[in-house]
């Protein structure tokens, strides 16, 4: 019986994940939808977690260029920095570090503020007043993460290469308009499309993820807290590992695209 | 308060017929993870009675409540409302019949995020079944409001209200679409008395005035017993004993007692008064007098 439970637990928990996905996805379709709180919910996470995705932005690229200058300095090319910088960036760090601060600020932000919606009987209430609650409160949070990440990404990529600059024009002494051609030149469309097709699938993961655990919270504020921390873990190591995938697929089709 | 069309709230395709029961539960089994919460309870409520629910903690009662809103699902048996089995509803046709049932929370369940206005105002706008008029909400919000005595609180949010206020608001709540079937949970819980008295007049009067079937589960067995002898007299909008010529409320009030998600008891006060059952005689105990 208990070692039933070991392996049915995680089975049963993805296929209500799923289940969770398929209903907020099936919902952006049907009425009624919520836009007052799509809106609410783009200001919370885009205008609210501006800063944080700022800081970090900025100082992921002035930290590329330090580190990246230096490897370059033995072949002589540290004016190549800006390419350096801006791949690095668009590609991996811009999206990647973005996702992880959204989702440590959003995933468990969703996941407590259902969660105690939860445990204080707020989410009965709302199906007993005729509202589904998926509709109300997954969606619009969905939709909103969706819409909303890319921008930061793109956000987060052009205060990167910019941190870059500063570093790079500021302590090492590179040209600033060579930098800033080498970054345009550097970068191609597929970049571009790899670098917001990842934020894109991080959104469903934070929104799902976040909405997931506060739904199924139970046991009090006790429970609340254990679902926030389990919402931030399980994005987080979700991101990290569907990056790995995200980035194996677009290498591979490189490869055999030349 | 003004009752709405009673027609404007039922489904169209479900016309009850008048001698049907209100709410019925047929040997209904719910479980969570294998442990069970309610096992085989079957009663029957009809129009314009009362079931008063007593039971320790943990014994079902909220579950029993939410099961006849259709918000847990039972793994046996089956639930009628209105005459129409919810059992294998989708959550799209439970919409429908729960606009027929009013439910006070446990814990009030008041929407954090909403002010009291929005809060009462949320079952009008958000049911599809109750059609009510944009421009009626507010009306019928202050109305609602007026009958808890809360009108003042309007533009508050629920988080700068007392325990026993919110309780009000969320009555309000409960009855502000007017529906033929009220559930109660535990309205009187971790109230002063005087509070208390004043929850279980609204309650008395919202049967008396609407006639309407009453689920009400506590744990305070004078609750009940209010519930079994008084009647709200409109003239003076008092409680006075409903003894004498015509005294149905004593008749039509009955009391059930869960015990670990089992009914062990169903029947008038009288008759829960001469059990000799020791579970069941503790209820009327606590009564103190
Ligand atoms: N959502 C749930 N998940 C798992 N178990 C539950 C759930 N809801 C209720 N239970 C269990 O069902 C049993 C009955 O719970 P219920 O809430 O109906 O008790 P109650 O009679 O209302 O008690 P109280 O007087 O304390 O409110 C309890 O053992 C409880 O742990
Ligand atoms: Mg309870």
């Amino acid at each position: 019986m208990a070692l039933l439970e070991v392996v049915t637990g995680p089975i049963l928990a993805v296929q209500e994940f799923y289940l969770l996905a398929g209903r907020a996805l099936r919902n952006m379709f049907r009425e009624p939808h919520y836009s007052d709180d799509i809106v609410l919910q783009m200001d919370n996470i885009g205008v609210g977690s501006l800063p944080i995705v700022v800081m970090t932005g900025f100082f992921s690229g002035a930290v590329m260029a330090l580190q990246l200058a230096r490897a370059l300095a033995q072949w002589g090319q540290t004016g190549k920095v800006g390419t350096a910088v801006s791949i690095t960036l668009v590609r991996e760090l811009g999206p990647a570090l973005t996702s992880l601060m959204v989702a440590g600020r959003n995933a468990s932000g969703m996941a407590s503020e259902i969660g105690s919606m939860k445990v204080t009987e707020q989410i009965d209430a709302m199906r007993a007043l005729g509202t589904d609650p998926i509709q109300k409160l997954v969606t619009p949070r969905l939709i909103a993460t969706c819409v909303v990440l890319p921008l930061l990404t793109i956000i987060a990529d052009f205060v990167g290469v910019f941190g870059g600059y500063v570093v790079a024009a500021g302590m090492l002494d590179v040209n600033g308009r060579q930098y800033w051609t080498s970054v345009w030149q550097a970068l191609g469309w597929d970049d571009v499309t790899q670098g917001l097709l990842k934020p894109f699938v991080f959104a469903f993961v934070i929104a799902l993820v976040g909405c997931y655990y506060g739904l199924r919270a139970s046991g009090g504020t006790q429970g609340v807290g254990r679902a926030t921390t389990q919402a931030m873990v399980a994005a987080s190591v979700l991101i990290f590992v569907l990056t790995f995938f995200l980035t194996r697929i677009f290498t591979s089709q490189l490869v055999s695209a030349s | 308060m003004p009752r709405g069309t009673s027609s404007s709230v039922l489904l169209p395709d479900a016309p009850p017929p008048a001698s049907a029961g209100v709410l019925r539960f047929e040997h209904v089994s719910v479980a969570f993870d294998d442990v069970p919460a309610l096992q085989d309870v079957s009663f029957e409520v009809r129009q314009a009675e009362t079931r008063i629910i007593l039971g320790a903690a943990g014994s079902g009662k909220t579950v029993l409540l939410k099961t006849a809103l259709g918000l847990v699902q039972p793994q046996s048996g089956s639930v009628h409302v209105f005459g129409q089995d919810i059992t294998r509803m989708t959550e799209q046709q439970l919409f429908g019949i729960r606009s027929k049932l009013g439910m006070l929370f446990q814990e009030s369940a008041l929407f954090d995020s909403l002010t009291i206005e929005e809060n009462v105002a949320y079952p009008l706008v958000n049911q599809k079944a109750i059609q009510c008029p944009i421009e009626d909400v507010s009306k019928r919000v202050r109305e609602a409001l007026r009958f808890v005595e809360l009108e003042h609180t309007l533009s508050r949010f629920p988080s700068e209200l007392s325990g026993g206020m919110r309780r009000r608001v969320a009555i309000a709540r409960a009855v502000v679409t007017t529906p033929p079937l009220l559930l109660y949970d535990s309205p009187t819980a971790g109230l002063d008395p005087i509070t208390a008295h004043t929850i279980m007049a609204l309650i008395i009067k919202e049967r008396d005035l609407s006639k309407i079937a009453t689920l009400i589960v506590t744990h305070r067995y004078q609750d009940g017993a209010l519930m079994a002898n008084f009647r709200y007299n409109p003239d003076n909008g008092k409680l006075e004993p409903a003894r004498g010529v015509g005294n149905n409320i004593t008749r039509t009030t009955k009391f059930l007692v869960l015990r670990e998600g089992r009914l062990v008891f169903e029947g008038t006060q009288a008759e829960l008064e001469a059990s000799t059952d020791a579970y069941i005689s503790k209820f009327r105990k606590q009564s103190g007098g």
